[in-house]
């Protein structure tokens, strides 16, 4: 379920780093929690999140919402924004079916590989999850 | 060949007026002009002239009866039965209201109609700013807000002008986490940061948790009383010694105001000031959702920062006073929202003093005898005395699989509105139950009935409940696809076929 | 009392059904420190019929039987007698807000029909719910373009009614939103286009403009969206005289449209309660203060109607929500949309250019200040505001609003309307009242 090469946020994102570039997405927890998604924001403060935008760990880059729920998004790590996955546009609910997949959000280039470190691994982040319950 | 009329009323299939609409026909007619006709291009120039309303419906006058007459079927309403919602006080809404608000006098008064030929209005709202500030044991009251959040607003700003005055209006406010989300978007609004305070294990204010969070950056505690449990806040004076102590105040959301009129006065117990829902505890109409009002009450301190104006007496007439420079300007035009005032004041004077204590009375009692009869049957998560609403939560039936949210579905096809859903957030699977002093016995009883009922559905045939309701004409609807893909006005169809069933 | 249905047997079977034997013990939890000691300072509970009188007294003490010349944002027209018909229905006057989709249709479907009529006549794409009313929409529409386009600041017309511009100014005072005034022509009563451009800066987000603006006169609304949008702001229009929508050109060149519906058969009832609408751009929805319908199906495949986008709304977004309002003026929206259903495309025409041809009549009576075109309102010069409204109140005739409390440079002039509803009686009666210097001004 939660990918091993992944590594995971408490406030439920992940992130699958290849060479220096990062692919962000949140996770299947947070899908469920929300319900059907119905809208993906992308923002930077109160701008619209462009590429090339530089972001540190921690900072939120928008939110995702649901019928009866909006939760905001955080970036697991720093760099620049290279993609936007602009699919979810029009098609919100994939967040929904492939979260850990097809559904990401932002691809960034890496500032600090090192700051991946310090996120949880798969078997932590369901001990997190499980323990929330 | 496609039948159109399918359906007996009232579960009768009812197009849109833009789909009943033909050109050239019409519901009104205008007397002769009594003037000479004007050309409106010649005059406004032919630019500031519109062509005509696209799409805008064309209906006879019988046909636009017809209309309203069938979608008014579709709704519940208090005239049918109880609406147990949790903090929304939907007691009976007086007829003789509706009758006196529209006498002429009072309906057709012009805000700017002269001082001396309005007396009767400004009689209606000093009389009311009187009574409500003896019902709040506060020291003056305004009328301007047009509704409870609109008043919460109000209050945060009279607390923003006063410590602005004593030279520091201070960074936060700080909120239970039971509060009811108006609460903190008020406090933003007014430009304030938002402090979460949890609550005691009781769901109550936590002293010690108060005592650590108010410091030299907390304008106010914005607190509900009782809360949203329904419970009153045992150390609510000892929570208004410890934020006058570090010069902040406190501010009562007066939403549940029905369990306290005639019993507690929140100028009594430290309240600095608060605003009232003319809408609940003084049953004026919600009308589908609004219009209501939202008097905000206030102890002295705070009285020179009133909207303005505020009615003065002039001799043996009343007059307003614009001249109060500290006064934090108007929150809306004009007085406020005077027609709902006169129904508020009539309520009150149908009830007087003895009434409307008597009111609360009957309201805190429906309340218990509710919580008595189900507790057996629904978790009740908080065991501290309510007042006039109970919480329970779905705790027992989640174990099913069956949710807050589907047990009030299967309310519905016993023929009652739903309680409030999932509020207030602290407790998991919230059902909030208020209904008011309005409702006697049977009703209670067939409530209670119902509940019960579906308590056992949950256990036998869960499906039944999580699939409610199935008696209604509309089914759950797909809320969605409604989100996903707003369609939020109507557009003329390329085919009609499932849309007007 | 005659609103509490309990007998005494059954209050006493229900307080031994809670273990209590008065209705006061389930109050023993509360705090000595808290309670109320002695009874309410409120006189003793009245019949009907007493009720009825009092407030019969009340509206007697009040302007009855007069003919009135006021508008200035609350105006005078016929309300079809169809309106109350349909809102004195139980099954609309005491619902609750549509939350529960199944069981609210009626309610819902209505709501959907006024948003999409509303947006039929302003020329937007949407609009909401309803707002509070008129002077509250200014505001919330000032926030929505900040937040849309990420400035802090607006600029807003002096011809903006004064009291919907001290609103603003309460709500932007706390928002770090500064508000700039540009003023009007002298000679036609427009907007100042040149101070306009003055006062935009690249903090602004929106220019505010009124048309008809207080004054009555029909502004120049493209050659201010042309400017606002020239600096990266957005246009906000105002109007406060619904009825003018059936004739004027709808501002199709605005991004925000707030308004006052309280013409569309709303009593002027002192005041309030009225509506105010928000309408804009498809691309500004998700930004959109105030309650939503939106059409969906049921599980049957059925049209439904739901309450939609709530997200943005306080009770799920708290302290991020776009607004902290929690109503619509639902009941009040249903008198707008019976109105506009009663007279419908070719009667909102038609009751718009009888309110033209009246005003025009008037302007012949007394003489207009402001070159510009005007609706069913104009400022007319008068040497002796104060002393005509005396000589117009002996008979029995409200005269317009002394500008001089809201614009001292206006202070010899009134602002005075007609309507359908005004008779030309009355409007001769006007020019007679007039003493002969003003008479020869006027000509």
């Amino acid at each position: 379920m939660y990918p091993e090469k992944f590594r995971y946020t408490k406030e439920h994102e992940w992130v699958s780093v290849v060479g220096d570039i990062g692919t962000v997405g949140i996770t299947d927890h947070a899908q469920a929690e929300l319900g059907d998604i119905v809208y993906v924001d992308y923002k930077l403060g109160r701008d619209a999140l462009k590429l090339g935008d530089k972001i540190k760990q921690g900072d939120s880059f928008g939110s995702v919402e649901s019928v009866k729920a909006v939760s905001d998004i955080y970036s697991p790590v720093s760099g620049e924004i290279t993609e936007i996955n602009t699919e979810l546009a029009d098609s919100p609910e994939k967040l929904n079916a492939d979260p850990h997949s097809s559904a990401w959000l932002v691809k960034i280039k890496l500032s600090d590989p090192g700051e991946v470190s310090n996120l949880l691994s798969a078997s932590d982040y369901q001990t997190y999850i499980g323990a929330e319950k | 060949m496609s039948i159109r009329k399918v359906r007996q009323h009232p579960t009768q299939n009812e197009a849109l007026l833009f789909e009943r609409s033909s050109p050239g026909k019409r519901g009104y007619q205008l007397p002769s002009l009594d003037v000479p006709p004007v050309d409106a291009a010649a005059v406004l120039g032919a630019d500031n002239v519109r062509p005509e309303i696209a799409g805008f419906p064309e209906v006879s006058e019988v046909e636009a009866i017809r209309h309203f007459t069938r979608l008014s079927t579709w709704n519940y309403a208090i005239d049918h039965g109880m609406y147990p919602l949790g903090s929304c006080t939907m007691k009976y809404n007086p007829r003789i209201n509706e009758l006196v608000a529209r006498i002429d006098g009072l309906a057709w008064a012009h805000p700017y109609q002269p001082e001396a030929l309005s007396q009767g209005c400004m009689e209606v709202m000093a009389r009311l700013e009187s009574i409500l500030a003896e019902i709040t044991g506060m020291d003056a009251v305004t009328l301007q807000p047009a509704a409870g959040a609109h008043g919460e607003l109000t209050g945060i700003l009279l607390i923003r002008a006063a410590l602005e005055q004593k030279g520091n209006p201070r960074k936060k406010v700080l909120i239970p986490d039971s509060a009811h989300g108006t609460n903190p978007a008020t406090a933003a609004i007014a430009g304030y940061a938002v402090e979460n305070i949890r609550s005691s294990p009781r769901g109550t204010i936590d002293l010690a948790e108060l005592e650590r969070a108010v410091t030299e950056d907390v304008a106010a505690l914005m607190v509900t009383n009782p809360n949203t449990l329904g419970v009153f806040e045992e150390n609510i004076v000892e929570a208004s010694e410890i934020l006058h102590r570090k010069g902040a105040l406190m501010y009562m959301d007066g939403a549940n105001m029905n369990a306290l009129v005639g019993i507690a006065r929140p100028g009594d117990f430290g309240v600095d000031v608060m605003h009232l829902n003319l809408h609940k505890t003084f049953s004026t109409p919600h009308g589908g959702g609004g219009p209501g009002g939202g008097p905000v009450a206030v102890k002295k301190l705070l009285e020179p920062f009133l909207p303005t104006p505020r009615l003065k007496r002039s001799g043996k007439k009343w007059a307003y006073d614009y001249k109060r420079p500290k006064s934090i300007g108007k929150v809306k035009a004009f007085y406020g929202n005077f027609g709902v005032l006169v129904r508020a004041l009539a309520y009150i004077l149908a009830h007087g003093g003895e009434g409307l204590r008597n009111a609360t009375l009957d309201a805190v009692l429906n309340a218990n005898y509710i919580r008595k009869s189900l507790e057996a049957h629904y978790d009740l998560p908080y065991q501290a005395p309510n007042m006039h609403e109970v919480v329970f939560s779905d705790e027992r039936q989640a174990r099913r699989g069956v949710r807050t949210g589907d047990i009030a579905k299967r309310l519905i096809d016993y023929g009652f509105h739903p309680y409030t859903v999932s509020f207030p957030l602290i407790v998991h699977g919230a059902l909030m139950i208020e209904p008011t002093e309005t409702e006697g016995k049977l009703e209670l009883d067939q409530f209670i009935e119902a509940m019960v009922s579906i308590a056992k559905e949950v256990e036998t045939d869960p499906e039944l409940v999580l699939k409610a309701p199935h008696t209604t004409r509309t089914s759950r609807v797909d809320e969605v696809t409604a989100a996903r893909r707003p369609v939020l006005r109507w557009k003329p169809a390329k085919s009609d076929s499932k849309a007007a069933d | 009392m005659r609103y509490l249905p309990k007998s005494q047997s059954e209050r006493h079977e229900m307080l031994a059904a809670c273990g209590v034997q008065n209705p006061e013990d389930l109050f023993s939890h509360l705090p000595e420190s808290a309670r109320l000691k002695r009874p309410l300072d409120v006189p003793p509970g009245i019949s009907e019929y007493e009720i009825v009188d009092y407030f019969h007294s009340r509206a007697a003490e009040c302007a009855n039987g007069y003919a009135s010349f006021l508008g200035a944002g609350v105006y005078r027209h016929y309300r079809p007698v169809l309106v109350d018909t349909v809102v004195s229905r139980g099954e609309f006057l005491t619902a609750y807000t549509p939350y529960q989709a199944e069981i609210s249709q009626g309610t819902l479907t209505h709501i959907f029909e006024f948003q999409t009529m509303i947006a039929q006549l302003t020329g937007m794409d949407v609009a909401n719910a309803s707002m509070y009313d008129g002077s509250t929409a200014v505001p919330e529409a000032a926030m929505m373009a900040s937040r849309v386009v990420g400035r802090p600041g607006v600029a807003v017309a002096k011809s903006l009614h004064p009291e919907y511009r001290e609103v603003l100014r309460t709500f932007a005072r706390h928002q770090g939103m500064p508000v700039a005034e540009f003023g009007y022509d002298q000679a036609t009563g427009q907007v100042d286009l040149e101070d306009l451009e003055r006062n935009l800066n690249d903090q602004t987000a929106a220019v505010i403009v009124q048309s008809p603006n207080f004054f009555g006169v029909v502004d120049q609304v493209k050659a201010a969206a042309d400017i606002a949008h020239r600096r990266g702001a957005l246009l906000v229009v105002v109007f406060t005289e619904a009825v003018s929508l059936g004739l004027l050109a709808p501002p199709v060149d605005a991004d925000i449209v707030a308004g006052e519906l309280q013409s569309f058969a709303i009593a002027p009832s002192y005041g309030g309660p009225y509506a105010g609408v928000i309408a804009t751009k498809e691309r500004f929805i998700r930004q959109m203060p105030g309650r939503l319908v939106g059409e969906t199906i049921d599980s049957r495949g059925n049209r439904a109607f739901c309450l939609t986008l709530s997200t943005r709304e306080q009770h799920i977004r708290r302290e991020k929500a776009t607004s902290n309002i929690c109503t619509n003026q639902a009941l009040i929206a249903l008198m707008a949309t019976v109105f506009m259903t009663v007279y419908g495309k070719q009667g909102l025409r038609e009751l718009a250019e009888q309110n033209l041809a009246k005003a025009h009549y008037l302007s012949s009576k007394l003489k207009p200040r402001f070159s510009g075109p005007f609706f069913n309102e104009f400022v007319a010069t008068v040497a002796d505001p104060e002393a005509l409204n005396k000589a117009l109140l002996k008979k029995k005739i409200i005269g317009g609003l002394t500008l001089g409390r809201f614009y001292p440079e206006l202070k010899d002039a009134m602002l005075v309307c007609a309507t359908e509803m005004t008779k030309r009686e009355e409007m001769d009666l006007v020019g007679q009242a007039l003493s002969p210097t003003q008479k020869a001004e006027a000509l």
